[in-house]
């Protein structure tokens, strides 16, 4: 079987979609990073955007945020956001968790979530966020900095849950962490995947196999595949050669057995 | 070394690193927060200077005080003005070309210290202060003249009333963590242009305030105070770390009284130079300075 043409298997309309991008491209100094990339992304499901080290995963995200200038389309529920500034695209309902977390580290726990809530219905979520991670609630007057690199993710997609988004984009939230700590980070986005539309960037494909619904997988700034995750995880030609891994389907997530 | 003149230029060298910590804090965190480097910090705190001065020669206010006390605010409020003028009017127009900003402050700081001489000369214009500054209290057995006293409880509040703002309001939250990692605070959905034009006008009103006591602790004000003011500001900076408030109030202390003490037991001169030195060798051991928090 090989699924390796771009074939999306189902196409959402831009009206269903939460985020669209049509004919993207991003460039970086001289390179080219992305070249025509669009995508539709279906509301509450999670998505996973795949890729080997520098293929423009991370550029992706930055470019909806709008950290990095980008050139095409890009719209969210139907809102263009080309013409927003970063803190006006997030305040349309962005969560962005960061590669590498990003946590303010003189800041308190407390503080660094105080700085993420935006309307009345945060406080309400600040419960919610600390049933989910009672460490945070336990650690709140701690400076940030002090804490493990798991915290820190905690910290990191706190951040993204306390206000009413439309989608997260959450650039591997299992980079740099240990397997019983990257085991909690996945626990924490299952529970709110159901509810939520999530852009997940994920080096470990057992990681993403567990919680992707849909892959993107990009090559050298290039969209080569669309379609089901689990199609994609078992397709083990696909695996290797997209993302060079040779992870045999029992080691992920014990989704298929051939 | 005679005790009395170790607590008498000790004083002095508190007044004077009030004096560079009220020009100094907004210099660093508007640097930290925004990268603009504001050249026309020091004119604004001659501005201040001058606003002080002509307010203690011809405000009809009694008694002196209160004169004194008026001067204050206006010359604050001056200097926050001017910092909306330059950050709203001009500044701002310049986001994301730190070059082009940083060549309009200069063109702006040679600008206003010529008008400024233009205007009024550039002979010391001497300030009228309240008569009980001039008076000396006796504090354990040295005496000291009370102006000294005053600089360095008003810089004290003026400290305290910054951390107090900087730890405790929503702005001060989020010029922390813009100092420490901008791009963030923008991804939050936060408008940090907001925080920073009050950072700006905060930093300017302080400058300006700033621009007083120097008078008071000189006798006198010139065009050229902020220039030669400016230069130990950009020292206690970066001794101090970018971006940190503590960090420059700790070394607006170490400069200044060090500056005190080498000035009156050195050669005439020597004081400045040692502060040059400590710049030098805190460039080579601790480049990112005492408390920063921006690499440099």
């Amino acid at each position: 079987m090989t699924r390796t043409q771009a074939s999306p298997v189902r196409s959402w309309t831009a009206s269903t979609s939460v985020l669209s991008l049509r004919n993207v491209d991003v460039h970086r100094g001289e390179a080219h990073v992305l070249r025509d990339v669009s995508f539709e992304m279906p509301p509450n499901a999670v998505t996973a955007l795949l890729g080997r080290n520098g293929a423009g995963k991370t550029t992706t995200l930055l470019a909806v945020v709008g950290l990095l200038a980008a050139t095409g389309r890009m719209s969210m529920a139907g809102t263009d956001l080309k013409p927003l500034k970063v803190d006006e695209r997030v305040r349309q309902g962005i969560g962005y968790v960061p590669e590498d977390r990003e946590v303010f580290a003189d800041l308190t726990v407390a503080e660094n979530l105080r700085l993420a809530m935006r309307g009345p219905e945060s406080q309400a979520r600040l419960q919610q966020v600390h049933k989910l991670f009672p460490i945070l609630h336990e650690r709140a007057q701690q400076r940030a900095g002090t804490l493990s690199g798991g915290q820190q993710q905690m910290i990191a997609i706190a951040r993204a849950l306390l206000n009413d988004n439309k989608i997260l984009l959450i650039d591997e939230p299992s980079k740099g962490l240990a397997p019983a700590v990257v085991t909690e980070v996945v626990q924490a986005i299952e529970q709110v995947k159901a509810t939520t539309t999530i852009l997940l960037v994920e080096q470990n494909l057992a990681v993403a196999a567990r919680l992707a619904d849909h892959a993107l997988v990009l090559d050298q700034g290039r969209l080569v595949y669309s379609g089901p995750m689990e199609d994609f995880a078992r397709d083990t030609e696909a695996t290797s050669r997209w993302l060079g891994v040779d992870i045999r389907p029992k080691a992920v997530g014990g989704r298929g057995n051939e | 070394m005679a005790m009395n003149d170790v607590i008498s230029l000790l004083i002095s060298g508190l007044g004077l690193a009030g004096i560079y910590f009220l020009l100094a804090s907004g210099l660093s965190l508007i640097y930290g927060l925004m990268r603009v480097l504001n050249l026309a910090h020091g004119a604004i705190f001659a501005v201040g200077g001058f606003v002080g001065w002509a307010a203690l020669e011809y405000l009809p206010v009694e008694p002196d005080w209160l004169r004194f006390t008026a001067a204050l605010v206006l010359a604050t409020l001056a200097g926050a003005m001017l910092g909306i003028l330059i950050e709203k009017g001009l500044l701002a127009r310049l986001y994301g070309r730190p070059y082009a900003q940083m060549l309009l402050t200069l063109g702006l700081a040679f600008a206003m210290t010529a008008f400024l001489g233009g205007w009024l000369g550039h002979d010391p214009l001497t300030l009228k202060q309240p008569a009980w500054f001039d008076e000396v209290t006796v504090i354990a057995g040295s005496r000291v003249v009370n102006s000294r006293l005053v600089i360095v409880g008003i810089a004290l509040i003026l400290f305290l009333a910054t951390v107090v703002f900087l730890r405790r309001s929503k702005h001060g939250l989020i010029i922390r963590a813009g100092v420490n990692n901008r791009s963030m605070v923008m991804a939050l959905g936060i408008n940090v242009s907001k925080s920073f034009t009050l950072l700006f006008v905060i930093g300017s009103g302080l400058a300006g305030l700033g621009g007083v006591l120097a008078g008071v602790f000189f006798g006198s004000v010139t065009p050229e105070l902020g220039t030669q003011q400016l230069i130990f500001a950009f020292i206690v900076i970066i001794v101090g770390g970018l971006g940190s408030l503590e960090g420059t109030a700790l070394a607006a202390l170490v400069v200044a009284v060090l500056q005190q003490f080498v000035n009156y037991y050195g050669p005439p001169g020597a004081g400045d130079l040692v502060t040059v030195l400590l710049l030098a060798v805190m460039l080579l051991v601790r480049p990112r300075g005492l408390l920063g928090k921006v690499a440099a």
